[in-house]
């Protein structure tokens, strides 16, 4: 079946790294009967070990780097991560903070951004698709 | 008969038994879906999982035992696909009928959970030890009640002279609800209720996921396992549940319709093996589905509990309700 189930049936895992919590509600709100993800095959689940995907919302603070390096070494190939809000893509406001560390694209390769104070539920789907087309695309690459 | 045509046949048993694990656990999916007024996803969704954790790496933690880890999916998925043999299919005998009975279906349906445990421990990751453990409580807690109610019903069919104790077979051959008295029928009703009720716990779906528990211990047992493990322990769980539900037919509706509709030969055979897959179906959906919406997760020491006093008890009082009913019955 190959890439082409893979597309169909995403598991994604939420790691937050230091969020105000807008974010996570609205992947949370990606889940409900309004927004249904599992419609697509997306799936959340409880350890990067299972997951295509990683989410990741929020400034990445100073202990939180570490983490999110070997969550993202623990999740198996291939993967992606996406990056939802702001605060991930650019460090938002907290940009001088003495205790962040990030954006997120300073401690993992990033695949896409979902801006946004919160995004909406529509947009983080967006993203994770997207992602996964990019995915897709670096495997075909590998074959040429 | 000859051993290909046996071989072809368990082929058969095995590679049907897998897919309908699969479209059963769609079905699932989609009606609980469809409980919680979402659209859900399509029912080919668990071979897409599959498709999937198949193309993806298969970590093996460095603090894993790692000869362990590797062998306890394979374990889980030889064990419960050979529950598939053992178990009659409608008007079709077993495919191992004559060389093991109800007593092997049990250890062989206890085996999954155990090699799940042993994987957890083996993964070197507290979080799966926490499951590991966990599973090891849930097993010894329903086990008694789900071997009471087997007993049960084969100890009341040996008293009535129904062929060779403890053959599903025998079993099948013969529904008991006609041959007891209205006690027996009670008892008999008990069991089945309790049966439905060691279900879930036997397939570790909610309220029983307790092992697992995703947004407690992020998937307990499982939490190291991917890519081709995590398939394979996939399957088992798809071929575990067909088995459960199918031992629970075998055990207390084992009815065809054939005769009721007048056929007879091939037809009868298609008809009837077509019920006995809605009547797995009807107990998955009331015993699974319904149950794992309606609920929310149980606590570990509240399942042990329940399952040692209370679902025990009824569950004996059932059996004492069919004792009453052979010194009655004769």
């Amino acid at each position: 079946m190959g890439l082409s189930s893979f597309k169909r049936a995403l598991w994604v895992f939420h790691i937050a790294t230091g969020s105000c919590n807008g974010c996570d509600i609205e992947i949370v709100a990606a889940l409900t009967p309004r927004y249904d993800v599992e419609r697509f095959g997306i799936k959340l689940v409880g350890s990067p070990r299972h997951a295509d995907v990683l989410l990741v919302t929020g400034p990445v603070t100073r202990p939180m780097a570490e983490r999110l390096k070997r969550v993202y070494e623990q999740t198996p190939d291939p993967k992606a991560v996406v990056v939802v809000g702001g605060c991930g893509a650019t460090s938002g406001v907290f940009y001088d903070s003495y205790n962040v560390v990030g954006p997120v694209d300073a401690i993992v390769p990033v695949a896409a951004y979902v801006p946004g104070c919160p995004p909406r539920p529509e947009a983080i789907i967006h993203g994770v698709v997207t992602a996964v087309a990019k995915i897709e695309a670096a495997a075909a690459g590998e074959k040429r | 008969m000859s051993a290909l045509h046996l071989l072809w046949q368990g082929a058969a048993v095995v590679v049907g038994g897998g897919i309908l694990g699969l479209v059963y656990k769609g079905f699932d999916r989609k009606l609980a879906a469809r409980m919680q007024s979402r659209i859900g996803p399509p029912l080919r969704q668990p071979f897409l999982d599959v498709g999937k954790l198949l193309v993806k790496e298969s970590v093996v933690p460095k603090d894993a035992v790692g000869w362990l880890f590797r062998a306890m999916p394979f374990l889980a998925v030889v064990a419960s696909f050979t529950v598939l043999l053992y178990l009659p299919w409608g008007p079709f005998p077993a495919i191992l009928s004559g060389h093991g009975d109800a007593i092997l279906v049990l250890y062989l349906l206890a085996v999954p959970a155990l090699a799940m445990a042993l994987g957890g421990f083996a993964s070197g990751s507290p979080l799966a030890t926490v499951g590991a453990q966990r599973e090891i409580v849930m097993l010894m807690s329903y086990e008694f009640p789900l071997a009471v109610a087997v007993v049960g019903v084969v100890w009341r069919l040996a008293t009535l002279g129904g062929g060779p104790a403890f053959s599903l077979a025998a079993i099948a051959a013969v529904p008991l609800w006609t041959q007891v008295g209205p006690l027996g029928v009670i008892g008999l009703a008990i069991l089945a209720a309790c049966l439905l009720i060691v279900t879930p716990a036997e397939l570790s779906k909610i309220p029983f996921d307790i092992p697992e528990a995703e947004t407690e211990i992020a998937g307990g047992l499982m939490v190291e396992y991917s890519g081709t493990y995590l398939a394979l322990f996939y399957l088992a769980d798809a071929a575990k549940t067909i088995a459960m539900a199918a031992l629970v037919v075998t055990l207390f509706a084992p009815y065809g319709i054939a005769g009721l509709l007048g056929l007879s030969g091939a037809g009868a055979q298609a008809v009837d093996l077509a019920f006995h897959l809605v009547k797995i179906f009807a107990v998955m959906f009331t015993a699974v589905t319904t149950v794992r919406v309606a609920m929310a997760r149980l606590k570990v020491d509240q399942v042990a509990r329940g399952f040692w006093l209370q679902i025990t008890a009824v569950a004996v009082a059932g059996l004492v309700l069919l004792v009453l009913d052979r010194m009655v019955m004769g």
